[in-house]
């Protein structure tokens, strides 16, 4: 770490563990499905076989007729049931086809909501499923973005499949690739992945007269409440949402659901709460995937490495609706493919298309773990096109760290950074080289199981967003963040904040923040959110945005606590406001009586009220709410050693080490925890994941056999370690940490793939890079004629 | 994921057990560790009227040395065979294969009777059976009766098991002096099945291997020997390089899958690699 920052004090910075942890991990808690109401029944969904056909019949007369089965519906039944919003339409003529959340004419993807029963027992239901005549009328499906837009393609929508194209840029393009010395071009795939949240989904939703009660594993009750009443014509203040205790979400509870809305619905049609709660293989099928691009990236340069400028093109697979988010999340990308390099010109140009399968939407890192592989993954690319060694290169690029405050090629005031400083750490961690020497004897000897280095000195914008921003993107909401602290008249301490915790730990985090500006214990404070009736205001939990914005508002609303406290302090202690010092927890006039008061104490007397000066209004805690100036941009340099057996493909990674800056760290602990999980996630899409649709646009990867998800055993165990740049841009110096794992980590292991073996004569293998890809293209590098 | 309605019955003696499972018929099914039949139920892939448990018969529990070989009974969980000292001993190929079956939680209910009457090719143990020459002890309507692992595995979830049958235990011979074993198991997570996995048993002598069996999971409808290999190997020099032209011949006359964890061509390969690396260390070379 660098030696710039103040020490850390007493709370800041430590590694405590986490105080929800306890009930998280053992399950005594209120997760979704746990809740039962009097009188509750359950639902469940008829799903569509087809990935695209016309709905003839829906006949649900003989579900209705079987045992314990309250009602069932198809989605004529619910006039009233609107659209799904899309809260993004990232241009003027974006294409945005209705979106029921029943089918009632078409369905456009395999698992498509077509009807719905409600009975008194899962099991029941579950039958009456069966039950359900469905009649389609099959229509062609649409399952490859790249002929998706040829004339002769069928049509998802009668709009055509266009959903939007989005273009960016700075710098004279033209003029960066005329004439430049070297000029390559790479076309990355960005698979398309599910995010699997360890709780899925479930919704229950409850019904007083004209008040309604919806409860969802969600990570943003807030958003969705005002999601029911903009676009469901629900009065505001006659809805309630809860997210309990949330089991992950990556982004895929970054939603306004189908199945939230109908529960809302058939609720007050039954009149009786309802309950659903998603399978394994139904979420699989129906909860938005995420990625899905393809990438054509071109970049010019100089012989000498400069970067001159950087082309790239997406094809972005919208699937078969708008979701909340869905075209703004390749654009998040937009502004991160140049990275932490300096260049003359940049040009982006993104198209929407939509197709049959599964919407695509937020996935952990959104856009960014994109641009950052497909940087990544060329600066490799030109390195090995230049005979320079890839770390030489992206150092020659680089913004210099004396160079901060950094304003990009895509626009961006990238704060603070210190590249230089993350690399030097990583690279000794790793003993780079070392691992280079071994892997020339490896060649050298022709050892069939070669070893590759692969690097990923990536940056990321997160801690989303200034409210401004996020409106000249078009965005339905604003950036903001709001927190309130309550001091009880015992001296406890109650915080509600907006932000949504569904796992990362806010109520440590929280806590500590707490515990620190105020000087109460650590144990004394109570963090609420979650639920629109005690934390009615707030934008929730999602692009590493809680601590950023949420912290930053919590801190605000800290200092606006100590003011009042300190007008009270100066009437207990009988000096001027000007002369009361607060530190740890106790106010004292300077040089005066030598007389203190603590922060407990004036609560107390705050609530006792009998001598409070003057115009103060009895009560000891405030509210604030904070909008970001900027984004947070944490950064890092990943480096990754890969075994590749040429014999069977196999890939095992050998060693890594990340380095990451984030800022101050509240709490180290969970830092290196979000580290841990956004690297297994970031891996598992280098080498494991993939949602496979077939030819008739089924998906074949609906359960967790087919859809593999990396355990502790597949992993190797991390080196990691911090440097610590603090934020500018934030009073508490700190900057997002909950997605950099994940965006840095697939290139870093891609590219030592591919340095593993491409000189055999290997220039790319598409993710995940399974053995059998990874053999496929060293049998097809063999019989081309092997190296270069 | 929420299975049909069903009937349950817990017999107390094999009698009872085979009385209600025949009495059920075409609807009735054994359930030991339910760790494959509950996963179909759930998909409702499989969507049996009646579950006969087999979990309360003492006759198919236990681990038994009986001579040559050793009698294991049906319900001997995964984690058992992986732990039992016996089995250690006499059988480690079939304990070094059950620990790699799935994770912990299904290893401690997971039977070896139901991975062997269940008949996945993809599972590992029946290819080890194969591997050993076990034989599959039934009891059924018409009394006990004995089955080669080689005749039981009759097609893709299929065994020789007749209506109204029970395994019982399996009988798997002792390896002797002079033998070696590994099971090469190449699959993507730790808790994936096999895309391909190799039982090998080889009798070193004189520098050579005298004889070597192999066992193929996930090559077919059926766990199969690799006979032309088994041939090519018996009486080849105990190296590398023999052993690995040897193995060439490993995927002679299997059928194996394309899916998507790999495409057929791609799993003969494998075959043909992990057999010579089995076979090596099997033969400790
Ligand atoms: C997540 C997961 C991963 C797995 N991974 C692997 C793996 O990597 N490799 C592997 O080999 N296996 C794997 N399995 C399967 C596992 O090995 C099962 O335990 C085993 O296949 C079945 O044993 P069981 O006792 O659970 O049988 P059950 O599920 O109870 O029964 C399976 C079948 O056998 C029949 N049966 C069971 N016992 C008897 C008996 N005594 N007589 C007659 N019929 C009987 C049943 O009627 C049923 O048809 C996995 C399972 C799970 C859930």
């Amino acid at each position: 770490m660098t030696a710039e920052t103040a020490a850390p004090a007493a709370e800041f910075g430590r590694s405590r563990l986490r105080k929800e942890d306890a009930r998280l991990i053992t399950g005594q808690t209120n997760w979704t499905d746990n809740i039962t109401l009097p009188g509750l029944v359950h639902m469940a969904f008829v799903r569509s076989p087809f990935a695209h056909a016309r709905i003839t019949s829906v006949d649900v007369s003989a579900a209705r007729a079987m045992p314990g089965v309250i009602a069932a519906f198809s989605g004529v039944d619910f006039p009233e049931q609107g659209s799904l919003p899309c809260a993004w339409p990232v241009t003027p003529d974006i294409v945005m086809p209705p979106h029921p959340p029943m089918a009632t004419e078409e369905v456009r993807y395999v698992g498509e909501a077509v009807a719905v029963v409600v009975a008194r027992d899962r099991y029941a239901a579950a039958d009456a499923v069966e039950a359900v005549q469905v009649e389609y009328e099959p229509l062609p499906p649409v399952l490859d973005m790249r002929t998706a837009l040829d004339e002769s393609s069928p049509k998802v929508h009668p709009q055509g499949n266009k959903c939007f194209e989005w273009v960016f840029g700075n710098g004279d393009i033209d003029a960066a690739f005329r004439d430049a010395p070297v000029v390559l071009e790479r076309n990355y795939r960005q698979q398309r992945l599910i995010p699997s949240a360890m709780e899925p989904r479930a919704v229950v939703a409850a019904w007083v007269a004209d008040e309604v009660t919806l409860w969802s594993a969600t990570q943003i009750p807030h958003v969705l409440r005002f999601a029911l009443a903009a676009f469901f014509a629900i009065p505001e203040q006659n809805i309630r949402v809860i997210a309990p205790d949330v089991g992950g979400g990556f982004g895929s509870k970054l939603q306004v659901t189908a199945e939230e809305v109908l529960a809302v619905l058939v609720a007050k049609r039954v009149g009786r709460p309802v309950k659903w709660t998603e399978s394994r293989s139904e979420g699989n099928l129906t909860v938005h995937h995420g990625r899905d691009q393809w990438q054509r990236i071109r970049v010019a340069a100089d012989h000498d490495g400069r970067l001159r400028g950087l082309s790239v093109d997406l094809l972005a697979n919208m699937g078969a609706y708008l979701m909340l988010v869905t075209p703004g999340v390749p654009l998040l990308g937009a502004f991160m493919f140049n990275s932490i390099y300096k260049m003359d010109a940049y040009s982006f140009r993104c198209t929407g298309i939509f197709t049959t399968e599964v919407p695509t939407d937020a996935y952990r890192g959104a856009g960014r773990p994109e641009a950052t592989f497909g940087i990544e993954r060329t600066m490799d690319e030109l390195a090995s096109e230049l005979g320079m060694d890839p770390m030489e290169l992206r150092r020659r690029n680089w913004i210099k760290h004396e160079e901060f405050p950094f304003t990009t090629i895509a626009g961006l005031t990238y704060d603070s950074g210190n590249y230089e400083a993350a690399t030097a750490r990583a690279v000794e961690l790793f003993g780079y080289h070392d691992l280079r020497a071994e892997q020339e004897r490896r060649r050298a000897s022709g050892d069939p199981v070669q070893l590759g280095i692969g690097i990923s000195t990536f940056t990321e914008m997160c801690g989303l967003a200034p409210s401004r921003v996020l409106g000249s993107l078009s965005y339905g909401a604003g950036g903001w963040e709001s927190a309130s602290v309550r001091m009880l008249p015992t001296g406890k301490v109650e915080v509600v904040t907006g932000s949504s915790a569904h796992g990362q730990g806010h109520e440590t985090a929280w806590s500590q923040i707490v515990a620190e500006k105020l000087g109460v214990p650590f144990e004394d404070i109570r963090v609420l959110h979650g639920d629109t009736q005690v934390s009615p205001k707030g934008m929730d939990t999602y692009g590493s945005r809680s601590l950023t914005v949420g912290g930053v508002a919590l801190n605000g609303a800290c200092d606006k606590v100590i003011a009042k406290a300190k007008v009270i302090a100066s009437g207990m202690l009988e000096a001027p406001p000007e002369e009361i010092e607060f530190a740890h927890g106790v106010f004292s006039a300077r040089g005066g009586s030598g007389k203190t008061s603590t922060i407990q104490e004036i609560a107390l007397a705050t609530f006792a009220a009998h001598n409070l000066p003057d115009g103060v209004e009895p009560s000891l805690d405030s509210e604030a709410t904070y909008d970001p100036d900027n984004f947070s941009f944490p950064h890092g340099t990943h480096l990754c050693a890969t075994e590749v057996d040429t014999e069977t493909g196999e890939v095992s990674i050998r060693s890594y080490v990340a380095v990451d800056d984030v800022g101050r760290a509240v709490n180290p602990l969970i830092v290196e925890g979000q580290v841990h999980g956004g690297l297994a996630q970031g891996i598992a899409q280098a080498l494991f994941e993939e949602a496979v649709y077939d030819d008739d646009g089924n998906l074949l990867t609906t359960t967790l056999a087919d859809y593999l998800i990396p355990s502790a055993a597949d992993l190797p165990s991390y080196i990691t370690d911090r440097t610590e740049t603090p934020a500018t841009t934030n009073p508490l110096g700190v900057k997002g940490v909950g997605e950099a794992g994940t965006i840095a980590s697939t290139p870093a292991v891609v590219n030592a793939i591919l340095d593993a073996v491409r000189h055999l004569g290997v220039r790319d293998i598409p993710m995940p890079c399974t053995p059998e890809r990874v053999w496929r293209a060293v049998q097809a590098a063999r019989e081309s004629g092997g190296a270069r | 994921m929420i299975p049909s309605a069903f009937d349950y019955t817990r017999p107390t003696s094999v009698d009872e057990a085979i009385r209600a499972l025949t009495d059920a018929g075409e609807d009735g099914k054994v359930i030991a560790g339910g760790q494959s039949l509950l996963p179909l139920m759930r998909l409702r892939l499989a969507a049996p009227a009646m579950l006969v448990d087999v979990g309360a018969l003492g006759d198919l529990r236990g681990i038994r040395d009986e001579g040559d070989w050793l009698w294991i009974g049906a319900l001997t969980t995964h984690d058992e065979v992986v732990h039992d000292p016996l089995i250690r001993e006499h059988c480690g190929l079939l304990s070094q294969a059950a620990g790699t079956v799935a994770d912990p939680a299904v290893r401690h209910r997971g039977t070896l009777g139901g991975s062997l009457a269940h008949a996945d090719p993809a599972a590992d143990l029946p290819a080890v059976a194969v591997a050993l020459d076990a034989t599959l002890l039934a009891r059924g309507p018409g009394g006990e009766r004995s089955i080669g692992a080689g005749e039981f595995f009759q097609d893709y979830l299929t065994t020789a098991l007749g209506p109204g049958e029970i395994l019982t235990g399996v009988r798997v011979p002792k390896l002797g002096e002079g033998w070696g074993y590994h099971y090469e198991k190449f699959h993507r997570t730790a808790q994936a099945w096999a895309i391909v996995g190799v039982a090998a048993v080889a009798r070193r002598s004189n520098g050579q291997i005298g004889e070597a069996r192999i066992g193929l999971a996930n090559m077919g409808t059926v766990p199969v020997r690799a006979s032309a290999a088994e041939a090519a190997a018996a009486g080849a020099a105990a190296d590398r390089d023999a052993l690995r032209e040897a193995a060439q011949r490993a995927d002679e006359g299997t059928s194996p899958p394309s899916d998507l964890h790999g495409a057929a061509d791609y799993r003969r390969h494998l075959a043909r690699v992990l057999t010579g690396r089995a076979l090596a260390v099997a033969s400790g070379v």
